[in-house]
């Protein structure tokens, strides 16, 4: 898979740990997101009335609102604006929903000349490319790379080496071009319905200028830009910068409401003063439907019209830093949102074409502003696109692989999506199974029939799971504190036994009674492969075997923190509401649930003393999600252990994914930012440790050290 | 000094902004010092305040074009960003303080509103009953495209604030 180098990791990284700063500057910035979401749903909601009244208001200012069905519905009325009888510079400020209508192309047809004069769009006009990121569209381009293409098209006098120098080039030639302008075109970040006032967020000037500088204003808006009030622009104004680049505020909130008064100068006047210049523009707002009345309708694509894309998605995904916008995104939007607007505006085709480079590592639910379940839309495009395709199913590996889906995903996603039957076959026919998968000849089947990449370790399977282990015995806790069902996740039950052994050692250290009976899994697998109908009968199943432990007081305590986050957040989606609630609410990672003990009293003394042992710790990522890391991190330290956190925000591995051949080599290359930082002179001679599975497995073939889960370090 | 013009001190200097807070009549000789080459100017709303003699006041384009600095009134300021709030005015305040490299803004110290939502309140009541057009500019003009971060894209490479106490 194509990768797009250093520059963008380097860029998207720095933009993320950017926005974990300035969010931390943000007062109450939970509750401006809560305004923000609040805003947008109703607005989606009022949609049709808002458009009415927007429409009204333009009309009342003196402008003209065009309401296009489609993109050639759009890009039609705007060449009408503009007009084919002469040949006119038209200057533009950067907009994805004019990259959406390819309405750049539309105008050249007549032989207008386009300029984009946002400095990113500049370069990538000048070099016939498209965006790799919805709001630094030149991300991928080092500097190195810009100076060679504007010394091989423009042919400059004096060398441009510096980014100083570049931009100042670049406003030299952008300039003139402004100057020369009849039309400038703009998009909108918002735009409300009260007033017809158009918010822009930009940094440069370049849109103060497109507007100012020429006498016909088009603004090209999706119809989900537009809010209420004026008053609702305040929460996005505060978000949208601190969540895309981590700046609080970029230099330039344009609040226009045209048509707007600065007098239409001509420069070669040297007579008249500004001030006795007429201000006659034309105004047009050219509103976009192009699928998103349809999304609006759509129980799972609405919240993507939410999207104030400001890159948070695209910017903290792991894999998006790896490859970029061109490989992570459709036909115009890029990174995890992208999944939504493109299932909307283009296609299942197209979002699916990308879509399976989200993980659901869920890093990306706590940077949305909107609060935007991006996962979620991706699960859910995912399942569409599988039930689209037609696949021939090989009739033995059906065997293998029984599902409730009424359409067949490909092979490979029913493999890993019924990965329980697998580790129950694999357990069964221990060590006969695991010897079969380590024969080559058995590897070169799985790659070439599931796609599962040769270079990675298969699980062990145990003949006796943890269950088998746990099974009929009586608990040695004469006086329990507390009761609890330790969840026999799948690795832990059929692979990793070991630390769901140091689990039940460290409960009952503590004083609480241990059960591990047999439950099924939490449907994590399938619902990754984009299996919801399989992943909802796994949920039900787990939901009725656990509601008779839970109804007897017994808590639940997960292993896994990907089972665990099934079960708190998407659970929610596959149950009625009072079984979520249940098990979500009874529910505990392991390392909470000793933090808890040890709070309400455990003694820790009855725990392995670290003796001041040096660890690395990889929390995980939906870990992370669920504000679970710190709880690890505590009960370490407080056993004496001393303990040193990576801050990569995913393994790469994820599941499924680092198994599959066309992505293992993204999965090394995002696991190798966690490699270098658990090598580095601080970390390299510590103990690893790590919550998830998944981790472990990256961590494991990434690194000499053989690493565990924190649980056992706590036994001896 | 009052507890929000401190905080918009310390919120322009994060973002490379110069403030000089002086008296009405102490404001020409403040900006005097603040002058980069040719200088324009809109006509100040404010009895009390001038402008430097050097300064031209209501350009031409052409003046316009061929000035370094452009001086402009903000119709106020938001203290927790370091932002002033610049109206595009019929009279090209706009223009003048954008085609110019050196912004200097003028805003009166009761103009300073502590945060965002301050702002905002005053936005609607002010863009509802007027239907106007105003800028919230926060430092210099920049960019990150071309590499690394360059203040000085398509505006001002430099900002002034000059608070007129009252």
């Amino acid at each position: 898979m194509a990768t797009e180098g250093e520059a963008i990791q380097t860029n998207t990284r720095g933009f993320n740990q950017g926005r974990y700063e300035a969010v931390a500057g943000l007062d109450e910035y939970e509750s401006v997101k809560a305004d923000a979401r609040a805003i947008k749903e109703d607005a989606i909601e009022r949609l049709p009335e808002l458009i009415d009244q927007l429409r009204s208001t333009v009309e009342d200012n003196g402008g003209t609102l065009y309401l296009a069905d489609d993109a050639a519905d759009a890009n039609q009325y705007v060449r009408t604006v503009v007009g084919a009888e002469t040949e006119k510079t038209v200057v533009k400020s950067k907009s994805m929903t004019s990259e959406e209508i390819d309405v750049n192309e539309a105008l050249e047809v007549d032989g207008h000349d386009v300029v984009e004069t946002d400095l990113g769009e500049w370069v990538l006009q000048v070099a016939e490319e498209a965006p790799s990121h919805i709001v630094a569209p030149a991300i991928h381009k080092s500097r190195d790379a810009i100076t060679e293409l504007f010394e091989e098209v423009f042919e400059p006098t004096d060398p441009l080496e510096t980014a100083e120098e570049l931009t100042a080039f670049a406003r030299e030639k952008l300039g003139e071009r402004i100057r020369e302008a009849d039309v400038g075109m703009t998009g909108a970040n918002f735009i409300t319905a009260d007033t017809g006032t158009i918010a822009l967020v930009t940094s440069e000037g370049n849109a103060r200028k497109t507007v100012a500088g020429t006498d016909t204003h088009i603004a090209v808006a999706g119809v989900e830009k537009i809010v209420p009030t004026t008053e609702d622009l305040r929460p996005f104004v505060e978000l949208i910068g601190r969540s895309g680049t981590g700046q609080d505020i970029t230099s330039y909130v344009s609040l226009l409401t045209p048509p707007v008064e600065t007098p239409v100068i001509d420069d070669t006047d040297r007579e008249t003063p500004l001030s006795e210049i007429d201000n006659d523009r034309e105004f047009h707002v050219v509103l976009i439907d192009n699928g998103r009345m349809a999304m609006r309708e759509d129980d799972d694509l609405r919240e993507t019209l939410y999207c104030i894309r400001c890159s948070a998605c695209s910017n903290v995904c792991a894999n998006f830093q790896e490859v970029g916008g061109h490989a992570f995104g459709g036909e115009t939007y890029s990174g995890g949102i992208a999944t939504g607007w493109e299932a909307g505006i283009e296609g299942l085709d197209v979002a699916g074409g990308f879509n399976d480079l989200c993980t659901g590592c869920s890093r990306c639910v706590d940077a949305c502003p909107v609060n935007i379940d991006i996962p979620w839309i991706n699960t859910v495009v995912r399942d569409r696109v599988n039930r689209d395709q037609e696949v021939n199913v090989d009739v033995l590996v059906d065997g293998l692989t029984p599902d409730a889906e009424d359409e067949s995903p490909p092979l490979q996603k029913r493999f890993f999506g019924n990965f329980e039957a697998v580790a129950r076959l694999g357990s069964a026919l221990a060590p006969f199974s695991n010897w079969l998968a380590e024969q080559t000849v058995s590897r070169q089947l799985l790659h070439r029939l599931l796609g599962i990449d040769p270079r990675r370790d298969l699980p062990t399977f145990h003949r006796r799971t943890l269950v088998d282990r746990f099974q009929g015995r009586e608990t040695p806790v004469d006086t329990p504190r507390r009761r609890a069902v330790l969840y026999p996740d799948l690795y832990t039950n059929h692979v990793q036994i070991d630390r769901g052994t140091a689990a039940v050692r460290v409960l009952e250290a503590l004083g609480v009674d241990v059960v591990v009976p047999s439950v099924p899994s939490s449907g994590r697998a399938p619902l990754s492969q984009g299996m919801i109908t399989t992943a909802r009968s796994h949920a039900e199943r787990v939901s009725d075997t656990l509601a008779p432990y839970i109804a007897d007081g017994r808590d639940v305590v997960v292993i896994e923190p990907s089972d665990l986050a099934m079960f708190e957040r998407e659970y929610e989606r596959l149950l009625d509401p009072d079984a979520h609630e249940r098990l979500a609410t009874n529910s505990y990672e392991i390392m909470e649930y000793v933090f808890g003990l040890l709070a309400n009293g455990a003694d820790s003394t009855s725990l392995r003393d670290g003796e001041g042992t040096d660890i690395a710790y990889h929390s995980h990522c939906q870990q992370r999600t669920l504000d679970l890391e710190a709880h690890t991190v505590a009960v370490l330290e407080q056993c004496g252990f001393d303990v040193l956190t990576s801050d990569v925000e995913c393994c790469g591995m994820a599941g499924s994914f680092g198994y599959k051949s066309e992505y293992f080599d993204v999965s090394i290359a995002v696991g190798n930012e966690l490699r270098d930082q658990f090598s580095a002179p601080s970390a390299r001679d510590r103990t690893v440790v790590a919550s998830g599975t998944s981790c472990l497995e990256q961590l494991d073939s990434l690194l000499e050290r053989r690493p565990s889960h924190p649980i056992e370090l706590l036994v001896d | 000094m009052s507890t929000e013009q401190q905080l918009f001190t310390e919120s322009l200097a994060s973002v490379g902004v110069e403030t000089r807070r002086v008296p009405p009549a102490a404001v020409a000789e403040a900006i005097a010092e603040l002058l980069i080459g040719e200088t324009v100017a809109v006509t100040l709303d404010h009895d009390d305040v001038s402008l430097p003699d050097t300064v031209t006041i209501d350009p031409t384009p052409s003046e316009l074009h061929a000035a370094q600095t452009g001086i402009t009134p903000a119709a106020f300021a938001i203290a927790d960003y370091g932002s002033v709030v610049l109206p595009s005015t019929a009279a090209g305040s706009e223009l003048v303080s954008l085609y110019v490299d050196h912004h200097i803004a003028i805003v009166d110290e009761q103009d300073i509103v502590a945060d965002m939502e301050h702002a905002f309140d005053r936005f609607g009541r002010q863009l509802s009953e007027t239907y106007g057009s105003a800028i919230v500019a926060t430092g210099p003009s920049a960019t990150a495209d071309m590499g690394s971060l360059v203040t000085g894209a398509h505006g001002p490479s430099t900002v002034s604030v000059v608070v007129v106490e009252g």
